[in-house]
Protein backbone atom coordinates (compact mmCIF):
# COMPACT_ATOMS: atom_id res chain seq x y z
CA UNK A 1 0.00 0.00 0.00
CA UNK A 2 2.82 2.40 0.86
CA UNK A 3 4.45 1.93 -2.55
CA UNK A 4 1.07 2.63 -4.21
CA UNK A 5 0.56 5.89 -2.37
CA UNK A 6 4.13 6.84 -3.25
CA UNK A 7 3.18 6.55 -6.91
CA UNK A 8 0.41 9.08 -6.42
CA UNK A 9 2.45 11.82 -4.77
CA UNK A 10 2.35 14.02 -7.90
CA UNK A 11 -1.47 14.08 -7.78
CA UNK A 12 -1.48 15.35 -4.20
CA UNK A 13 1.27 17.84 -4.99
CA UNK A 14 -0.92 19.41 -7.70
CA UNK A 15 -3.91 19.29 -5.32
CA UNK A 16 -2.02 21.33 -2.70
CA UNK A 17 -0.84 23.82 -5.32
CA UNK A 18 -4.42 24.34 -6.56
CA UNK A 19 -5.72 24.65 -3.02
CA UNK A 20 -3.07 27.17 -1.92
CA UNK A 21 -3.51 29.30 -5.06
CA UNK A 22 -7.31 29.35 -4.55
CA UNK A 23 -6.84 30.28 -0.89
CA UNK A 24 -4.52 33.15 -1.88
CA UNK A 25 -7.15 34.38 -4.37
CA UNK A 26 -9.93 34.30 -1.76
CA UNK A 27 -7.80 36.08 0.86
CA UNK A 28 -6.79 38.77 -1.65
CA UNK A 29 -10.44 39.10 -2.72
CA UNK A 30 -11.55 39.67 0.87
CA UNK A 31 -8.85 42.00 2.19
CA UNK A 32 -8.35 43.87 -1.13
CA UNK A 33 -4.98 45.52 -0.41
CA UNK A 34 -5.24 49.27 -0.95
CA UNK A 35 -2.15 49.51 -3.17
CA UNK A 36 -3.35 46.78 -5.56
CA UNK A 37 -6.75 48.45 -5.97
CA UNK A 38 -5.47 51.97 -6.53
CA UNK A 39 -2.81 51.08 -9.10
CA UNK A 40 -4.22 50.73 -12.59
CA UNK A 41 -2.47 48.93 -15.41
CA UNK A 42 -3.79 48.17 -18.92
CA UNK A 43 -7.32 49.35 -18.15
CA UNK A 44 -7.89 47.47 -14.92
CA UNK A 45 -6.61 47.38 -11.34
CA UNK A 46 -3.43 45.50 -10.43
CA UNK A 47 -5.40 43.07 -8.23
CA UNK A 48 -7.32 41.79 -11.27
CA UNK A 49 -4.03 41.13 -13.10
CA UNK A 50 -2.89 39.06 -10.12
CA UNK A 51 -6.16 37.10 -10.20
CA UNK A 52 -5.75 36.41 -13.92
CA UNK A 53 -2.13 35.25 -13.55
CA UNK A 54 -3.06 32.94 -10.64
CA UNK A 55 -5.98 31.55 -12.67
CA UNK A 56 -3.73 30.78 -15.63
CA UNK A 57 -1.28 29.01 -13.28
CA UNK A 58 -4.14 26.85 -11.97
CA UNK A 59 -5.39 26.16 -15.51
CA UNK A 60 -1.88 25.13 -16.61
CA UNK A 61 -1.57 22.62 -13.75
CA UNK A 62 -4.99 21.12 -14.50
CA UNK A 63 -4.35 20.80 -18.24
CA UNK A 64 -0.71 19.69 -18.18
CA UNK A 65 -0.79 17.35 -15.15
CA UNK A 66 -4.37 16.24 -14.45
CA UNK A 67 -5.32 15.96 -18.12
CA UNK A 68 -1.84 14.53 -18.95
CA UNK A 69 -1.36 16.92 -21.85
CA UNK A 70 2.27 17.24 -20.75
CA UNK A 71 2.74 13.54 -21.59
CA UNK A 72 1.36 13.83 -25.14
CA UNK A 73 3.47 14.47 -28.24
CA UNK A 74 4.49 18.13 -28.73
CA UNK A 75 2.53 18.27 -32.01
CA UNK A 76 -0.69 17.36 -30.17
CA UNK A 77 0.11 19.76 -27.34
CA UNK A 78 0.42 22.64 -29.80
CA UNK A 79 -2.70 21.58 -31.73
CA UNK A 80 -4.71 21.97 -28.54
CA UNK A 81 -3.00 24.97 -26.96
CA UNK A 82 -2.42 27.23 -29.99
CA UNK A 83 -6.08 27.81 -31.04
CA UNK A 84 -6.92 28.79 -27.46
CA UNK A 85 -3.96 31.09 -26.83
CA UNK A 86 -4.39 32.85 -30.20
CA UNK A 87 -8.19 33.14 -30.47
CA UNK A 88 -9.15 33.88 -26.87
CA UNK A 89 -6.85 36.89 -26.26
CA UNK A 90 -7.81 38.15 -29.74
CA UNK A 91 -11.53 37.98 -28.93
CA UNK A 92 -10.96 39.53 -25.51
CA UNK A 93 -8.96 42.36 -27.02
CA UNK A 94 -11.73 43.17 -29.53
CA UNK A 95 -14.68 42.88 -27.13
CA UNK A 96 -13.09 44.65 -24.17
CA UNK A 97 -11.82 47.52 -26.34
CA UNK A 98 -15.25 47.85 -27.93
CA UNK A 99 -17.00 47.63 -24.55
CA UNK A 100 -14.79 50.37 -23.12
CA UNK A 101 -15.39 52.52 -26.19
CA UNK A 102 -19.20 52.18 -26.12
CA UNK A 103 -19.10 53.10 -22.43
CA UNK A 104 -17.02 56.15 -23.30
CA UNK A 105 -19.47 57.19 -26.04
CA UNK A 106 -22.61 56.78 -23.89
CA UNK A 107 -21.47 58.74 -20.84
CA UNK B 1 -3.87 0.32 -53.83
CA UNK B 2 -0.99 -2.06 -54.30
CA UNK B 3 1.37 0.77 -53.53
CA UNK B 4 -0.53 1.74 -50.43
CA UNK B 5 -0.18 -1.68 -48.86
CA UNK B 6 3.58 -1.60 -49.13
CA UNK B 7 4.20 1.71 -47.40
CA UNK B 8 3.63 3.36 -44.05
CA UNK B 9 1.73 6.01 -45.96
CA UNK B 10 -1.12 3.56 -46.63
CA UNK B 11 -1.17 2.44 -43.03
CA UNK B 12 -1.53 6.01 -41.84
CA UNK B 13 -4.44 6.78 -44.12
CA UNK B 14 -6.38 3.59 -43.55
CA UNK B 15 -6.59 3.82 -39.80
CA UNK B 16 -3.56 1.73 -39.00
CA UNK B 17 -1.60 4.48 -37.29
CA UNK B 18 -2.73 6.58 -34.42
CA UNK B 19 -2.17 10.23 -35.29
CA UNK B 20 -0.16 11.98 -32.54
CA UNK B 21 0.17 8.53 -30.91
CA UNK B 22 -3.20 9.10 -29.24
CA UNK B 23 -6.26 6.91 -29.82
CA UNK B 24 -9.18 8.08 -31.95
CA UNK B 25 -11.50 8.51 -28.96
CA UNK B 26 -9.00 10.50 -26.92
CA UNK B 27 -8.14 12.73 -29.87
CA UNK B 28 -11.80 13.49 -30.58
CA UNK B 29 -12.41 14.24 -26.88
CA UNK B 30 -9.53 16.74 -26.99
CA UNK B 31 -10.89 18.41 -30.12
CA UNK B 32 -14.36 18.63 -28.56
CA UNK B 33 -12.84 20.19 -25.46
CA UNK B 34 -10.99 22.79 -27.56
CA UNK B 35 -14.25 23.88 -29.21
CA UNK B 36 -16.07 23.86 -25.87
CA UNK B 37 -13.31 25.99 -24.35
CA UNK B 38 -13.81 28.50 -27.17
CA UNK B 39 -17.58 28.52 -26.48
CA UNK B 40 -17.05 29.29 -22.81
CA UNK B 41 -14.45 31.95 -23.58
CA UNK B 42 -17.02 33.50 -25.94
CA UNK B 43 -19.50 33.74 -23.06
CA UNK B 44 -16.95 35.16 -20.64
CA UNK B 45 -15.68 37.65 -23.23
CA UNK B 46 -19.29 38.78 -23.83
CA UNK B 47 -19.64 39.21 -20.07
CA UNK B 48 -16.50 41.35 -20.14
CA UNK B 49 -17.92 43.43 -23.00
CA UNK B 50 -21.17 44.20 -21.13
CA UNK B 51 -19.32 44.86 -17.91
CA UNK B 52 -17.01 47.38 -19.57
CA UNK B 53 -19.96 48.96 -21.40
CA UNK B 54 -22.13 49.35 -18.26
CA UNK B 55 -19.18 49.78 -15.91
CA UNK B 56 -20.93 52.26 -13.61
CA UNK B 57 -24.15 50.33 -12.99
CA UNK B 58 -22.54 46.87 -12.78
CA UNK B 59 -22.89 45.23 -9.33
CA UNK B 60 -19.81 44.46 -7.23
CA UNK B 61 -19.74 40.64 -7.09
CA UNK B 62 -18.63 40.35 -3.47
CA UNK B 63 -21.58 42.51 -2.39
CA UNK B 64 -23.93 40.09 -4.18
CA UNK B 65 -22.64 36.66 -3.15
CA UNK B 66 -22.23 37.11 0.58
CA UNK B 67 -24.10 34.25 2.20
CA UNK B 68 -23.17 30.87 3.58
CA UNK B 69 -25.71 28.10 4.34
CA UNK B 70 -26.74 27.90 8.03
CA UNK B 71 -24.76 31.02 8.97
CA UNK B 72 -26.25 34.43 9.54
CA UNK B 73 -24.25 37.49 8.58
CA UNK B 74 -22.07 38.23 5.57
CA UNK B 75 -19.21 36.04 4.40
CA UNK B 76 -18.28 37.19 0.91
CA UNK B 77 -16.62 34.59 -1.35
CA UNK B 78 -16.54 31.78 1.22
CA UNK B 79 -19.32 29.70 -0.30
CA UNK B 80 -17.94 29.91 -3.88
CA UNK B 81 -14.50 29.10 -2.51
CA UNK B 82 -16.01 25.98 -0.93
CA UNK B 83 -17.62 25.05 -4.27
CA UNK B 84 -14.24 25.49 -5.97
CA UNK B 85 -12.67 23.24 -3.35
CA UNK B 86 -15.35 20.55 -3.90
CA UNK B 87 -14.71 20.57 -7.65
CA UNK B 88 -10.90 20.48 -7.28
CA UNK B 89 -11.30 17.59 -4.84
CA UNK B 90 -13.48 15.66 -7.29
CA UNK B 91 -10.83 16.31 -9.95
CA UNK B 92 -8.24 14.70 -7.67
CA UNK B 93 -10.39 11.61 -7.11
CA UNK B 94 -10.88 11.42 -10.90
CA UNK B 95 -7.09 11.43 -11.56
CA UNK B 96 -6.75 8.68 -8.97
CA UNK B 97 -9.45 6.64 -10.76
CA UNK B 98 -7.63 7.11 -14.10
CA UNK B 99 -4.35 6.15 -12.46
CA UNK B 100 -5.73 2.90 -11.01
CA UNK B 101 -7.39 2.23 -14.38
CA UNK B 102 -3.92 2.16 -15.97
CA UNK B 103 -2.93 -0.46 -13.41
CA UNK B 104 -6.13 -2.47 -14.08
CA UNK B 105 -7.21 -2.28 -10.44
CA UNK B 106 -10.97 -2.57 -10.70
CA UNK B 107 -11.83 -2.14 -7.02
CA UNK B 108 -9.80 1.05 -6.67
CA UNK B 109 -11.35 2.46 -9.87
CA UNK B 110 -14.83 1.81 -8.43
CA UNK B 111 -13.92 3.50 -5.13
CA UNK B 112 -12.47 6.68 -6.67
CA UNK B 113 -15.13 6.94 -9.38
CA UNK B 114 -17.86 6.76 -6.72
CA UNK B 115 -16.17 9.54 -4.74
CA UNK B 116 -15.95 11.64 -7.93
CA UNK B 117 -19.70 11.19 -8.51
CA UNK B 118 -20.41 12.24 -4.90
CA UNK B 119 -18.25 15.35 -5.42
CA UNK B 120 -20.11 16.21 -8.63
CA UNK B 121 -23.53 15.83 -7.00
CA UNK B 122 -22.41 17.94 -4.00
CA UNK B 123 -21.29 20.66 -6.38
CA UNK B 124 -24.65 20.60 -8.21
CA UNK B 125 -26.47 20.85 -4.88
CA UNK B 126 -24.34 23.84 -3.87
CA UNK B 127 -25.10 25.50 -7.16
CA UNK B 128 -28.84 24.94 -6.64
CA UNK B 129 -28.53 26.64 -3.25
CA UNK B 130 -26.60 29.51 -4.81
CA UNK B 131 -29.22 29.96 -7.53
CA UNK B 132 -32.06 29.78 -5.01
CA UNK B 133 -30.47 32.46 -2.90
CA UNK B 134 -29.72 34.63 -5.92
CA UNK B 135 -33.31 34.37 -7.21
CA UNK B 136 -34.87 34.98 -3.80
CA UNK B 137 -32.69 38.04 -3.28
CA UNK B 138 -31.29 39.53 -0.15
CA UNK B 139 -31.88 43.19 0.62
CA UNK B 140 -34.13 44.28 -2.20
CA UNK B 141 -33.95 47.54 -4.16
CA UNK B 142 -36.06 50.17 -5.90
CA UNK B 143 -36.46 50.45 -9.65
CA UNK B 144 -37.16 53.70 -11.49
CA UNK B 145 -39.18 54.27 -14.63
CA UNK B 146 -35.90 54.27 -16.55
CA UNK B 147 -35.17 50.78 -15.15
CA UNK B 148 -32.32 52.00 -12.95
CA UNK B 149 -31.71 50.10 -9.73
CA UNK B 150 -31.60 52.27 -6.58
CA UNK B 151 -30.39 50.90 -3.24
CA UNK B 152 -31.43 51.99 0.24
CA UNK B 153 -28.38 52.96 2.32
CA UNK B 154 -28.01 53.85 5.99
CA UNK B 155 -25.99 56.74 7.40
CA UNK B 156 -22.78 54.71 7.05
CA UNK B 157 -23.48 54.45 3.31
CA UNK B 158 -23.89 50.67 3.58
CA UNK B 159 -26.69 49.03 1.59
CA UNK B 160 -29.55 48.16 3.95
CA UNK B 161 -32.51 45.88 3.52
CA UNK B 162 -35.80 47.35 2.31
CA UNK B 163 -37.56 44.45 4.07
CA UNK B 164 -36.09 45.48 7.43
CA UNK B 165 -36.94 49.11 6.71
CA UNK B 166 -40.58 48.11 6.17
CA UNK B 167 -40.60 45.62 9.02
CA UNK B 168 -41.43 42.69 6.73
CA UNK B 169 -39.97 39.18 7.07
CA UNK B 170 -38.10 38.60 3.80
CA UNK B 171 -38.82 34.85 3.97
CA UNK B 172 -42.57 35.07 4.56
CA UNK B 173 -44.75 33.71 1.77
CA UNK B 174 -46.84 36.83 1.25
CA UNK B 175 -43.88 39.20 1.35
CA UNK B 176 -44.75 40.67 -2.06
CA UNK B 177 -48.22 41.79 -0.93
CA UNK B 178 -46.82 43.14 2.34
CA UNK B 179 -44.36 45.41 0.57
CA UNK B 180 -46.26 48.55 -0.40
CA UNK B 181 -44.26 51.07 -2.39
CA UNK B 182 -46.37 54.17 -1.47
CA UNK B 183 -45.98 53.31 2.23
CA UNK B 184 -42.25 52.99 1.67
CA UNK B 185 -41.99 56.49 0.18
CA UNK B 186 -44.00 57.98 3.09
CA UNK B 187 -41.84 56.19 5.65
CA UNK B 188 -38.64 57.18 3.87
CA UNK B 189 -39.60 60.90 4.03
CA UNK B 190 -39.80 60.72 7.82
CA UNK B 191 -36.53 58.80 8.36
CA UNK B 192 -33.73 61.31 7.88
CA UNK B 193 -30.81 58.97 8.49
CA UNK B 194 -31.59 56.89 5.42
CA UNK B 195 -30.26 57.80 1.99
CA UNK B 196 -30.29 56.27 -1.49
CA UNK B 197 -27.51 55.01 -3.69
CA UNK B 198 -28.13 55.57 -7.40
CA UNK B 199 -27.49 52.96 -10.07
CA UNK B 200 -24.17 54.68 -10.77
CA UNK B 201 -23.22 54.14 -7.10
CA UNK B 202 -23.53 57.80 -6.10
CA UNK B 203 -25.01 58.36 -2.62
CA UNK B 204 -27.88 60.89 -2.72
CA UNK B 205 -28.53 63.02 0.37
CA UNK B 206 -31.93 62.57 1.99
CA UNK B 207 -33.71 65.50 0.28
CA UNK B 208 -32.41 64.60 -3.18
CA UNK B 209 -33.42 61.02 -2.52
CA UNK B 210 -37.01 62.03 -1.70
CA UNK B 211 -37.18 64.05 -4.94
CA UNK B 212 -35.93 61.06 -6.92
CA UNK B 213 -38.42 58.68 -5.30
CA UNK B 214 -41.34 61.03 -6.02
CA UNK B 215 -40.38 61.93 -9.59
CA UNK B 216 -38.98 58.69 -11.01
CA UNK B 217 -39.38 55.88 -8.45
CA UNK B 218 -41.70 53.11 -9.55
CA UNK B 219 -41.60 49.94 -7.44
CA UNK B 220 -39.50 47.50 -5.45
CA UNK B 221 -37.29 44.90 -7.09
CA UNK B 222 -37.13 41.85 -4.85
CA UNK B 223 -34.83 39.08 -6.00
CA UNK B 224 -33.72 38.34 -9.54
CA UNK B 225 -35.09 37.03 -12.82
CA UNK B 226 -34.13 37.42 -16.46
CA UNK B 227 -35.90 40.80 -16.80
CA UNK B 228 -34.72 42.63 -13.70
CA UNK B 229 -32.74 42.03 -10.54
CA UNK B 230 -32.08 43.87 -7.31
CA UNK B 231 -28.29 43.78 -7.66
CA UNK B 232 -27.81 46.17 -10.56
CA UNK B 233 -27.87 46.09 -14.35
CA UNK B 234 -30.37 43.54 -15.74
CA UNK B 235 -27.67 41.89 -17.88
CA UNK B 236 -25.77 40.87 -14.73
CA UNK B 237 -28.41 38.30 -13.74
CA UNK B 238 -28.79 37.16 -17.36
CA UNK B 239 -25.09 36.37 -17.58
CA UNK B 240 -25.16 34.76 -14.14
CA UNK B 241 -27.96 32.37 -15.11
CA UNK B 242 -26.51 31.70 -18.54
CA UNK B 243 -22.85 31.10 -17.70
CA UNK B 244 -23.19 29.28 -14.37
CA UNK B 245 -26.20 27.44 -15.82
CA UNK B 246 -24.25 26.27 -18.87
CA UNK B 247 -21.39 25.19 -16.63
CA UNK B 248 -23.81 23.44 -14.25
CA UNK B 249 -25.30 21.60 -17.22
CA UNK B 250 -21.77 20.41 -18.10
CA UNK B 251 -21.33 19.16 -14.53
CA UNK B 252 -24.69 17.39 -14.74
CA UNK B 253 -23.72 15.72 -18.05
CA UNK B 254 -20.41 14.74 -16.47
CA UNK B 255 -22.17 13.11 -13.52
CA UNK B 256 -24.42 11.15 -15.91
CA UNK B 257 -21.36 10.00 -17.93
CA UNK B 258 -19.56 9.01 -14.72
CA UNK B 259 -22.54 6.95 -13.52
CA UNK B 260 -22.69 5.09 -16.85
CA UNK B 261 -18.92 4.58 -16.61
CA UNK B 262 -19.21 3.22 -13.07
CA UNK B 263 -21.91 0.74 -14.13
CA UNK B 264 -19.65 -0.44 -16.97
CA UNK B 265 -16.67 -0.81 -14.65
CA UNK B 266 -18.74 -2.87 -12.20
CA UNK B 267 -20.07 -4.97 -15.13
CA UNK B 268 -16.45 -5.84 -16.10
CA UNK B 269 -16.75 -4.17 -19.54
CA UNK B 270 -13.22 -2.77 -19.42
CA UNK B 271 -11.71 -5.92 -17.86
CA UNK B 272 -12.94 -7.79 -20.96
CA UNK B 273 -11.73 -5.04 -23.28
CA UNK B 274 -8.29 -5.24 -21.70
CA UNK B 275 -7.92 -1.53 -20.93
CA UNK B 276 -9.60 1.28 -18.99
CA UNK B 277 -9.19 3.99 -21.62
CA UNK B 278 -12.85 5.05 -21.27
CA UNK B 279 -12.08 6.17 -17.70
CA UNK B 280 -9.31 8.35 -19.15
CA UNK B 281 -11.57 9.90 -21.82
CA UNK B 282 -14.39 10.77 -19.42
CA UNK B 283 -11.71 11.91 -16.96
CA UNK B 284 -10.55 14.44 -19.59
CA UNK B 285 -14.10 15.82 -19.78
CA UNK B 286 -14.40 15.96 -15.99
CA UNK B 287 -11.13 17.89 -15.61
CA UNK B 288 -12.29 20.28 -18.31
CA UNK B 289 -15.43 21.05 -16.27
CA UNK B 290 -13.15 21.86 -13.32
CA UNK B 291 -10.98 24.01 -15.61
CA UNK B 292 -13.99 26.05 -16.76
CA UNK B 293 -15.07 26.59 -13.16
CA UNK B 294 -11.61 27.97 -12.33
CA UNK B 295 -12.21 30.67 -14.94
CA UNK B 296 -15.86 31.29 -13.99
CA UNK B 297 -14.77 31.66 -10.36
CA UNK B 298 -12.21 34.30 -11.29
CA UNK B 299 -14.24 36.31 -13.78
CA UNK B 300 -17.63 36.11 -12.10
CA UNK B 301 -16.81 36.21 -8.41
CA UNK B 302 -13.31 37.68 -7.96
CA UNK B 303 -12.65 40.30 -10.62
Amino acid sequence: MSSESNNNWWIWKVFWILLVVTAVEVVLGIIKPQYLIETKFLGTILLNHIFIILTIIKAAYIVMIFMHLGDERPALQWTIILPAVILIPYLLFILLTEGGYTHFMRF
Amino acid sequence: MAVANNTDFGQAWEGGDKPFAASYGKLMMWFFLVTDALTFSGFLAAYGFSRFKYELSWPVPDEVFTHFPFFKGEYPLFFVALMTFILIMSSVTMVLAVNYGHKMKKKQVILWLSLTIIGGITFLGSQAWEWGHFIHGDKGAIITEEKEIIHLVNDEKKISSVYKFMGVDSYSKDRFSQMNYEQFVEKFKSQNKYKLKSSKKVVLEHDDAVTLLESKGKDFVLGANLVKNEYGHALFADYFFFITGFHGFHVFSGVVLLIILLINVIANTYEKRGHYEMVEKIGLYWHFVDLVWVFVFTFFYLV
